[in-house]
């Protein structure tokens, strides 16, 4: 049980039966008044914001959250397949739930999915991945005429802007929190 | 900002004010931190240092010593509190405060407007003062020339929530409204002085004559931050004995034990003359003096940050 004075940026908590992270946090208290802990936190699972402001007295559950090692499988329709490798334990999660995350999965990668008790609820992705540059211009050496970039598409369809020496069939190393070229990758 | 400037800043701002206080006739003193019994208040949480308690402000010893026939006196001290951290709070931090014997709180805050205005132009080379009588905040001027604005706690509930005074009491909503809803709008074009508390928040102030639902409490706000909190003293001992009975029942509300009842204090309170005193958060006017956004950073060690 966390207690109004645990409450900052950051921590995680549960409210109704569901998961919220603290997004933004302030202690408040006027001269001679009481504590005033006011907080603006995001569910977990829907992604609502909501501002309260608690009170000295309030107690908060800790939601049973826990990250989990699993590999993607497939994908159908709506449904995205992972698969704990140690327990072969199968789950899905809906094309919303994986949001953008979906430009940089490939088959086998390994991902954490958070699991908010035994319901997955998120994934995120190591913050480097190595894809296969599947469609680009090619380069003419000494076109010095162009700009500093070109746009590509790599094996998941995802497209992004690239230096111009990139060609196809490269492999590339995507920064997958931003979405952005880093560099090429030898094999 | 380096931590040299910061000792240089910090130096001269209490230099400054130390010089105010002296050339207008007060004695300085300095009272114990850690004592046997501390004025029960049950919203602020002391820290215990073996079977006594390091002081949660000089209030207790101060009016001790005005007992003992000083007619003014000032301090610059420590004051401990217990799980107050925060942008603006810091579990120990620097108080000034100051007792002025014969005066109310209209003097007080006339005394007020003039220890700012001599800051001011004391600290003219700070970062954030401009023309020796402005502060820049936010990229707005808060100008000191002059009287500062004056709003009562009634007039205030109206004009910034729509709800009186007595509703706000009745939900037990006064301390969130104020926070929330009052405070971000005060002290902008000039410093601001909220005056007359319902009388139930301000266990240490006199009841106004002309209406006992209020109290001669005022604080001090600038660029939304409370920085002052000055009364007009009760003096009256039977009436401060029952405000402590009542502060004691809700501590034992809370679960906590409250202390031993001040009896000395309230002996001694019985040879004061009518009295005002004010309560000035030194960190916090060093705060906006500098343009630093939080208390921690004008401390002269964060100790957030210590390595042992």
């Amino acid at each position: 049980m966390f207690s109004a004075s645990d409450l900052r940026k950051g921590l995680k908590i549960q409210i109704d039966g569901e998961p919220y992270i603290i997004t933004d946090f302030e202690f408040s208290k006027p001269g001679k008044g009481q504590a005033l802990y006011r907080t603006k936190m995001r569910n977990m699972i829907t992604g609502n914001q909501f501002t309260q402001t608690y009170r000295s007295n309030d107690k908060f559950e800790k939601p049973d959250l826990e990250e989990r090692t699993m590999q993607f499988l497939y994908s159908q329709d709506d449904e995205f397949h992972f698969m704990d490798t140690s327990s072969y334990e199968q789950i899905f999660l809906t094309r919303d739930q994986v949001g953008d995350n979906i430009h940089f999965l490939v088959d086998n990668m390994e991902v954490q999915v958070l699991f908010f008790g035994e319901r997955p609820i998120d994934i995120s992705l190591p913050i480097f991945v190595n894809l296969t540059v599947t469609k680009a211009d090619p380069w003419v050496r000494g076109d010095t005429s162009g700009t500093d970039t070109k746009p590509v598409t790599v094996e998941t369809g995802y497209q992004l802007q690239v230096p111009p020496f990139v060609e196809e069939g490269d492999k590339i190393q995507i920064d997958t929190r931003t979405g952005e070229y880093m560099t090429r990758v030898k094999e | 900002m380096d931590r040299l400037s910061l000792l240089a800043f910090r130096s001269s701002f209490l230099g400054a004010v130390r010089s105010f206080f002296l050339g207008s006739g007060y004695l300085e003193v300095d009272t114990p931190l850690r004592l046997p019994v501390l004025i029960p208040e049950a919203e602020i949480l002391p820290f215990a240092s073996e079977d006594w308690w390091l002081q949660t402000s000089p209030e207790l010893c101060m009016k001790r010593l005005l007992a003992c026939g000083a007619s003014q006196l000032f301090q610059i001290c420590h004051c401990f509190r217990k799980g107050e951290q925060g942008r603006f709070h810091q579990p120990e931090f620097s108080m000034l405060e100051w007792y002025h014997v014969h005066w109310n709180y209209q003097h007080l805050m006339e005394e007020v407007e003039a220890l700012l205005s001599e800051l001011l132009q004391a600290c003219a080379h700070f970062p954030a003062v401009q023309d020796a009588n402005s502060l820049v905040l936010h990229n707005g001027k808060i100008s000191f020339a002059g009287p500062f604005q004056r709003i009562t706690v009634e007039e205030a509930f109206q004009r910034y929530a729509g709800i009186p005074v007595a509703r706000a009491l009745e939900e037990d909503r006064f301390d969130e409204i104020l926070v929330t809803e009052i405070e971000p709008h005060l002290g902008w074009d000039s410093p601001l002085f909220l005056v007359d508390y319902p009388a139930e928040l301000a266990s240490l102030a006199r009841r106004r004559p002309d209406n006992p639902q209020v109290a001669e409490r005022f604080e001090l706000y600038i660029g939304g931050i409370e920085i002052a909190n000055g009364f007009s003293e009760l003096i009256d001992p039977k009436e401060q004995k029952h405000r402590f009975v009542r502060e004691r029942e809700m501590i034992e509300q809370q679960g906590r034990k409250a202390g031993p009842m001040p009896e000395g204090f309230l002996e001694d309170l019985a040879l004061l003359e009518e009295t005002a005193g004010i309560a000035l958060g030194l960190d916090r006017l060093l705060m906006l003096f500098l343009g630093c956004s939080s208390l921690g950073d004008v401390q002269a060690i964060q100790l957030e940050n210590f390595t042992k």
